[in-house]
């Protein structure tokens, strides 16, 4: 598997019963990036007039895009993916509840169309984190010393490289030493075999069968005036 | 409030306990989240495209396409227009409508689509079809799918991989989240809303207070509130933080269903009114954390910064970063100032606006309308200030003009457009210029949310209006009587 970025263009890659094609992560080591700050919603992330798409693909051009480029569209060089270090940067670091507000999946879609494999944060916010691991892309969560410890290393040495190891859930910063964080233990199954969860799903059809027969619903949305 | 399903029961249970334990069809262990079943499932054009590609590829059908229903919302346009006459859309936003629509025919899914009598903000239009029900599961591509919680339904936004998901298989994969009461006693005053409770709630609870959890609304304010009401507070559950907010269902949420079109009839709705009367939490029903707010002690709230927790009532001032509790709180809140250009201090009353909007799944259905019309009444939208009044849906816009109240907001000076999300995600080109003020019914003030550059202040439908009228944010208990 290749630890380029995708940025952006490419088809899905499906496997034969067309499950998504998925990158077995266990563990990878690559450069950091810093935007510090809390509570960074999802339409900072993608704002909402590219959510026209019908692609999952080339949305990492339009990552941050309104922290990103100025009103004439340039990038502006403070900012930190327009710097020289975030080219190859694969893991981005935040500070508390990353990824609040909408459910928009293009959130993960834009990062890991740009190039990230992992944002670290304090935390996350609920449907991003679930978004983010169905897309390969790990949310890893790390308590305040190790966070304060990693923005002091990245600060100094913006881009310096961290290792993610998602089979010990630890990762390994700059200044060398480690930080454990927490994974769904169903989540970190899917990724480490690189298998999609819809495939575990349709496995419970027998039981679903079972649920729907002694439950049969009441309502019925056709009837109500849909064409 | 003792009830004989306290004696029936061992261990009292919440209103969410009882609705998730319905609809597991495979429980969780350590090894692997729960299956749930999912009793509805709300589908828009936005977060749907990549699902049904997936669906697809993989050959696969719509499991319970009887079980789903589509509708335009997001990036359509809201321009007046004749009555069943269907707009023409361009674009990319033309693409993605035309993309819903041939999506639906193959997969067999009803779709309201424009120029449909019930077309409408999907969160709208879900209670409106009586298709929303206590002890639902509900689901849907959009995170405001919480406001579905107002009838005791366990409702919450999902990402377009859990759309396909539902859409293959009616279930999703799901670790059980922890419980939150929020517990809202005592009495609004007039002038106060709904709005202005969960404004409240979040900023107290700040915007990450519910992560994790499930919120259930309960106590004497939630009680007293009307079903759009309680739309209104679930709604914006997830702007503090949680997937989803419940409210226990009662005569006024009964009252609310019975003769919508979805509704169960005759001895079949008795059999559901008995049912549900069993969802409240039990007495002695345990929660993860309780917060309380006393209502009575509410003014109306407005937001001054840029996230729904950078909320204060609206005669207080805008708070000074050097004072706040962290570096980081600090860092956020000089942030959200200079892109709000406001100072540490300053008042809000009084501060000019340019844009007014009545709109959004948060605040746009018939209660919120009249609510608006009755301050606007003979008044008139001062100079210089644009106001939109977008309705929820189709059925909403009839009522309104059936009560003349279209004509009320147009004599005003305001903009009457047809249904839909419009200023409140700014995808279709209801939007505002960078550096504009709106005062805004919606529940996002994020930067750049109702149009790049744009800045927001949410509050309630009588502040809107309040507002529309002298130009400035006014605090409409001053106006109204």
């Amino acid at each position: 598997m290749t630890l380029t970025a995708e940025r952006g263009g490419s088809e899905t890659a499906r496997n034969a019963d067309g499950s998504e094609v998925r990158a077995r992560i266990v563990r990878f080591t690559a450069p950091a990036v810093l935007l510090l700050a809390n509570d960074i919603d999802t339409d900072q992330i993608i704002p909402a007039r590219y959510l026209t798409t019908t692609d999952k693909t080339g949305l990492g051009d339009k990552l941050f895009s309104d922290w990103r480029y100025d009103a004439n569209g340039q990038p502006k060089p403070d900012f930190v993916l327009n710097r020289p270090e975030a080219r190859t940067a694969q893991v981005l670091v935040a500070g508390y509840n990353f990824g609040c507000g909408s459910s928009r999946e293009h959130a993960p879609w834009a990062l890991v169309g740009f190039g990230f494999r992992a944002v670290v944060a304090r935390d996350f916010a609920d449907i991003f984190r679930n978004n983010a691991l169905k897309n390969g892309l790990l949310p890893v969560a790390i308590d305040a010393a190790a966070h304060e410890r990693l923005v002091a290393s990245l600060t100094a040495t913006p881009g310096a490289s961290v290792t993610i190891d998602l089979a010990d859930q630890t990762m390994t910063l700059p200044d060398g030493t480690s930080a454990s964080f927490p994974v769904d233990t169903f989540a970190q199954h899917c990724l480490l075999s690189g298998i999609d969860e819809l495939g575990y799903l349709l496995t419970a059809d027998a039981d679903i069968r079972a649920y729907e027969a002694g439950h049969p619903g009441r309502i019925r949305t056709s009837g109500v005036g849909a064409s | 409030m003792t009830s004989p399903r306290s004696t029936l029961s061992p261990t009292p249970r919440t209103l969410f306990d009882k609705t998730w334990g319905a609809h597991v069809v495979r429980p969780e262990t350590p090894a692997t989240p729960a299956v749930l079943y999912v009793d509805l499932h709300l589908v828009h054009e936005v977060t749907s495209p990549q699902a049904f590609a997936g669906l697809r590829a993989r050959g696969r059908t719509v499991r319970r396409a009887d079980r789903t229903i589509a509708t335009m919302d997001h990036s359509t346009p809201t321009i007046p227009r004749a009555r069943g006459s269907i707009p023409v859309v361009g674009g990319d936003q033309g693409a993605q409508l035309a993309q819903l629509a041939r999506n639906c025919a193959e997969f067999g899914i009803p779709l309201l689509a424009l120029g449909n009598d019930r077309q409408g903000i999907v969160h709208v239009i879900g209670p409106e079809m009586g298709l929303t029900q206590p002890g639902m599961t509900i689901v849907c591509g959009d995170s405001h799918t919480s406001t579905h919680g107002a009838f005791g339904a366990l409702a919450f936004g999902i990402g377009t991989s859990e759309v396909e998901h539902v859409l293959a298989t009616q279930c999703l994969l799901q670790r059980k989240p922890r419980t939150m009461a929020v517990r809202v006693d005592g009495r609004l005053h007039p002038g106060v809303s709904a709005k202005d409770i969960i404004l409240a709630v979040i900023a107290q609870e700040g915007v990450d207070g519910g992560t994790g959890h499930v919120f259930e609304y309960m106590g004497e304010a939630i009680r007293a509130l009307s079903m759009e009401e309680r739309m209104t507070v679930c709604n914006m559950s997830i702007e503090g933080g949680a997937r989803a907010g419940l409210i226990a269902p009662d005569d006024t949420t009964f009252e609310y269903i019975a003769g919508r079109p979805a509704a169960p009839e005759g001895a079949a709705w008795d059999a559901a009114v008995a049912e549900w009367r069993q969802l409240p939490s039990d007495d002695g029903a345990s929660f993860d954390r309780t917060v309380t707010l006393d209502a009575s002690q509410l003014a109306p709230m407005i937001t001054y910064g840029t996230n729904p927790g950078m909320g204060m009532p609206i005669d207080a001032r805008v708070p000074d970063p050097s004072a706040a509790p962290d570096a980081g709180r600090r860092q956020a809140l000089d942030k959200a100032l200079h892109y709000m250009d406001l100072r540490p201090g300053e008042p809000l009353l009084g501060k000019r606006v340019d844009v007014v909007f009545l709109g959004s799944c948060t605040n746009s259905r018939i209660s919120d309308l009249r609510q608006a019309a009755a301050l606007m009444r003979g008044r008139a939208v001062a100079q210089g200030v644009r106001m939109l009044v977008v309705p929820g849906s189709q059925q909403v816009k009839r009522q309104a003009e059936a009560e003349g109240l279209d004509a009320v907001f147009r004599a005003a000076g305001a903009e009457w457009r047809e249904a839909g999300c419009s200023m409140c995600i700014a995808m279709n080109d209801d939007r505002l210029a960078p550096g504009q003020y709106a005062v805004s019914t919606s529940n996002r003030n994020f930067e750049g949310r109702q149009g790049k550059g744009g800045r927001t202040f949410l509050a309630s439908p009588l502040t809107a209006a309040a507002t529309a009228i002298t130009g400035v944010i006014t605090d409409a208990r001053t106006m109204v009587h």
